[in-house]
């Protein structure tokens, strides 16, 4: 009999409550009586049919209620309306002030984005606190190395000897690009080799199989994008691959991708380390640090007590012989430091990334300070005309509070625009970013903590940039704005000033810096490199047959006409990494622990790259004896102090060398620091590289498909791989040339809103003194005249912070140029040229405001009141 | 007449509140009228008919006694004002000439 509950439900739900009761009490009086009439069915029907006709406004529409919270709106309503309309009044200022303070805020936003972002790195994993990696320290002539290399044989003495104080200790070789091939199918992933605790420790989360998989040592640890590459949809556990050609594994598991913004960001693969100790040397010792040591600590354990436990770990292994006089300590390196404190000079932690992040957040708060002081000096320098409107408030009865309070709702209006804008132009900007950044950085929009920094940050920003008006102009006295007597005294535009000054010495600061970091780039790139690297390419050798068959593999890549010149060494030429030591010969100092970067050749090197013999001669194959030939640089012949380097017979080890020629400094290592002492050997077994000069003559591509067709017959397994010289060199300048470009983006937007907040502060300026320009220019001054008198004040401002910027400058750019040992001189054209670049800009942006207001009829701007 | 201000629906609305007073409430109205009319009403537009038409002032309203078959609601009963009055007279008034100038021979050939 009761009227269906799903539609009084709904009609309570839209139905305004003072209708209510009459509403229903006529719907359920209908309903009994049409079931009567017709029947509970149709009744029922019709009821539905009745509900759905109270849908209209008049029903739906709430009654005002008399007591609505908060009680009073209408001054807030009328706050809002004045803000808008102030707003729409001031097209220009408004503009100004939006687009300045959005793109202060955007730039802030995106370095904040950044920043945090780097501090999350490696964080996802679960054990991130306990997770360290063994580094050591060790003594070359008074002079500490920090590697991260260690033995092979650390990580079973740790587990021995210092058990307690480690969950997991695990060796793992250095990451690498290996072959994996199933059947026909190849693909080259960058894996590594790591003992099976590795999967505990970084905790991976297994699609298929068990961590403990990687126990067998045939075994593999696949990830899934690495599985569904090889394998596409079909299930790869159990399945037998090859690895490298040489080996062939089962896959044991399937491991989730590991995290993007972590260190094994690009593990594809994990392959047990038993596998590749069977393929090492048997005569590896403590002295041969090829590895990586992880561990985790115990969970009990402290890390710095941990880490100066293990400090004599391989001291005490080392004691009876020659590694001794390297006094190696180990230290534990957490995994927080990873990224972002990884530099270490002569043995003390230097910090490393943590600069960059420190550097750009200071920017992005002085950015963001820069925007803000625009908003405060616009906001102020207003307020003289709205003086009558606070005069008017107060009149009537507001309180100071509510004033201070209108003023701070006014300038959050502004912010809340700003903001969102400068989401939009973050939205826009971060493709770029990140291409820039090398990051993969997103705004996270489900972040909670995300939008509450957003919007204590545009709170904060808003007090701080509402707060100069909102107290200055609350302290009006009435009587004296109405009256008309209202003056602004002399000091009033002090603080405006002040503001202006600061402004400047930022952009100028910054301009000046970049200028400097740019010079340094420049100053290292036209460093005289002493070999040419044009239409040089590196190929890795990847399969033994081409060390064995190099002979016939150089004249087959010569008979094409594609390549001029075929060599092999065994580190690249743009970076030489293998050092030696151990060496003797007439002179050495007893006790000196030497150490020269070795650099393996074969006999046409030195042609191939145009080095330039400065004494003795180069390698030739017409002198059998070269073979134990030396050829020194001159760095090497400084380094050990030798008056007639040629004929000079050094030993090394049980053989003996004889100098045969010297050569003029190379740059094979960092542009910044000085050519290290480098010796050249011939030597055809121990190489790793084949690098090879194109032909000039010929295209580089024509060039790069002929070598590619010959490598294929001595290498078929592996692809065809290969770096120009030329572009490996100039990646030494890549870290930079990144700051160098981002700061000049940070430093052009920062005189952007600088100038913006000029234009309007000279607009304003210009418009006041209207009356003043139209009495002058009756009286007979010129256009020129005016035009000096009006943009003197301002250039007087940017030179005042010219004379602020240029010392700060100075001070902290010749700290930053200290890193390097190879450095230009800060000279002083650059500070006189970013002095004339303000200055030439800052008369442009005030010349545009003063000659309009200049050019001004005087009849238009007296006749008006 | 102001013939913007009474809907054709609303006459009628007034009308029957008119002829069922005293007790003229949105239920008996919207019956009577599809009794009357043969169409089928909804208490709704009725409703809404009444809240404009007291809007207006022809119109007075106050609530009634609670019954059994409401579920123990009160129902809100509807007076015809003196404006209401005079506006009806008026529109009868108005229809009234207009039907006595009908010339009879037309009214024959309808029906």
């Amino acid at each position: 009999m009761t009227p269906p509950r799903l539609a009084d439900k709904l009609l309570t739900l839209f139905c305004a409550p003072h209708l209510r009761e009459e509403v229903l009490g006529d719907l359920h009086e209908r309903y009994v009586l049409r079931v009567q009439q017709l029947g509970e069915a149709s009744a029922r029907r019709r009821y539905w049919r009745d509900v759905v006709a109270y849908m209209r406004p008049t029903f739906i529409k709430r009654e005002a209620s008399d007591y609505p919270t908060p009680t009073h709106t209408d001054m807030l309503r009328n706050y809002l309306k004045i803000a808008f309309r102030n707003l729409t009044k001031n097209k220009v200022y408004s503009a100004i002030n939006i687009a300045g303070l959005a793109t202060g805020m955007a730039v802030a936003m995106l370095i904040g984005l950044w920043v945090w972002n780097e501090f999350a790195y490696n964080q996802t994993y679960a054990n991130y606190d306990r997770i360290a990696k063994v580094m050591q320290n060790q003594t070359f002539n008074d002079k500490i190395d920090t590697w991260s290399g260690q033995a092979m044989q650390l990580a079973p003495e740790l587990r021995r000897s210092y058990g307690g104080h480690f969950k997991y200790v695990v060796t793992a070789d250095y990451p690498g690009n290996h072959l994996l091939s199933l059947g026909n199918q190849k693909i080259t992933k960058s894996g590594n080799f790591m003992e099976p605790d590795i999967t505990e420790m970084l905790a991976l989360t297994m699609l298929k199989g068990t961590r403990a998989g990687l126990n067998d040592p045939f075994s593999i640890l696949l990830s899934e994008s690495a599985a569904k590459a090889l394998f596409g949809n079909a299930d790869p556990l159990n399945k037998l691959i090859n690895l490298d050609k040489k080996w062939a594994v089962k896959v044991s598991g399937v491991y989730a991708d590991l995290p993007q913004n972590s260190s094994f960001q690009n593990l594809a693969f994990i392959a047990p380390w038993e596998l590749k100790k069977k393929d090492l040397p048997e005569w590896l010792s403590w002295g041969n640090s090829w590895f990586q040591t992880f561990v985790q600590i115990a969970d009990n354990a402290g890390m710095d007590n941990v880490s100066a436990t293990i400090k004599d770990a391989k001291l005490n292994k080392v004691r009876n012989n020659d590694d001794t006089r390297f006094k190696p300590e180990l230290f534990l390196l957490p995994m927080r430091n990873w990224h972002l404190y990884s530099e270490f000079k002569n043995g003390v932690n230097v910090g490393g990334q943590i600069q960059y992040v420190w550097l750009f957040s200071i920017i992005g708060f002085f950015v963001l300070l820069l925007a803000c002081i625009n908003f405060m000096n616009l906001s102020t320098a207003r307020s003289e005309k709205r003086a009558r409107e606070v005069g008017v408030r107060k009149a009537i009865g507001s309180l100071r509070k509510q004033i201070i309070l209108q003023f701070f709702s006014e300038s959050f209006l502004v912010v809340s625009i700003a903001f969102a804008l400068a989401l939009l132009l973050v939205l826009l900007a971060l493709p770029g970013f990140n291409s820039v950044a090398d990051r993969q950085i997103g705004i996270p929009w489900s972040s909670p903590l995300f939008w509450f920094s957003a919007l204590g940050f545009s709170l904060l920003t808003s007090l701080v940039a509402g707060s100069y008006p909102a107290i200055y102009l609350s302290s009006f006295q009435p009587i004296k704005v109405l009256k008309g007597t209202f003056q602004v005294g002399r000091f009033a535009t002090l603080p405006r000033k002040v503001l202006v000054v600061v402004q400047f010495t930022v952009s100028i600061t910054l301009i000046i810096g970049t200028l400097i970091v740019f010079q340094q780039i420049d100053f290292a790139k036209n460093r005289p490199v002493g070999y040419s690297r044009s239409s040089l390419l590196s190929i890795p050798i990847k399969t033994d047959d081409l060390i064995t068959h190099f002979a016939t593999f150089r004249d087959e890549l010569l008979n094409t006409g594609a390549v001029e010149e075929v060599a092999a060494t065994d580190s690249p030429i743009t970076d030489t990494y293998v050092t030696n030591s151990g060496l003797s010969w007439k002179g050495k100092a007893p006790n000196m622990t030497d150490e020269f970067v070795t650099l393996r050749v074969t006999h046409e090197f030195g042609k191939m790259i145009g080095w330039q013999v400065k004494e003795g001669r180069d390698f030739s194959k017409e002198f059998p004896t070269d073979s134990t030939g030396f050829v020194l640089n001159e760095a090497a012949v400084a380094y050990m102090g030798l008056k007639n380097p040629i004929n000079e017979i050094i030993q090394w080890g049980d053989g003996k060398y004889k100098v045969i020629g010297v050569v003029k400094n190379l740059i094979t290592q960092s542009p910044y620091e000085p050519v290290k002492q480098t010796i050249f050997f011939i030597n055809y077994k121990r190489v790793s590289l084949i690098t090879v000069k194109i032909n000039p003559a010929k295209s580089a591509s024509e060039a790069l498909a002929k070598i590619e067709t010959i490598y294929k017959k001595y290498d078929p397994d592996n692809p065809f791989d290969y770096k120009f010289a030329d572009q490996e060199y100039a990646r030494k300048f890549g870290e930079e040339e990144r700051i160098g470009k981002l700061a000049s983006f940070f430093a052009v937007l920062a005189i952007f809103i600088s100038c913006l907040g000029l234009f309007g502060l000279a607009s304003f300026v210009m418009e006041q003194r209207t009356k003043e320009i139209g009495i002058r220019k009756v009286m007979g001054a010129s256009v020129a005249n005016l035009w000096q008198l009006l943009s003197r004040d301002f250039v007087v401002l940017v030179v005042i912070s010219l004379l602020i910027a240029g010392p700060m400058a100075w001070y902290f750019m010749q700290l930053w140029i200290q890193k390097y040992t190879y450095r230009t001189e800060l000279s002083w054209w650059i500070f006189a040229a970013s002095g004339a670049g303000a200055l030439l800009i800052t008369l442009l942006t005030v010349s545009f405001q003063s000659i309009k207001a200049a050019l001004m009829n005087p009849v238009k701007s007296l006749r008006s009141e | 007449m102001r013939r913007s201000d009474l809907g054709e629906f609303e006459e009628v609305v007034l009308l029957a509140v008119a002829a069922l007073s005293p007790k003229a409430y949105s239920v008996v109205i919207a019956e009577e009228l599809e009794r009357e009319t043969g169409n089928s009403v909804s208490t709704g537009a009725v409703h809404a008919a009444l809240q404009r038409l007291e809007q207006k002032g022809y119109l007075t309203s106050l609530l009634g006694e609670a019954t059994a078959e409401r579920g123990g609601r009160r129902k809100r009963l509807f007076t015809v004002t003196p404006l209401g009055g005079r506006i009806l007279e008026e529109v009868r008034a108005v229809r009234n000439r207009l039907w006595d100038r009908i010339v009879p021979k037309i009214r024959l050939e309808w029906s």
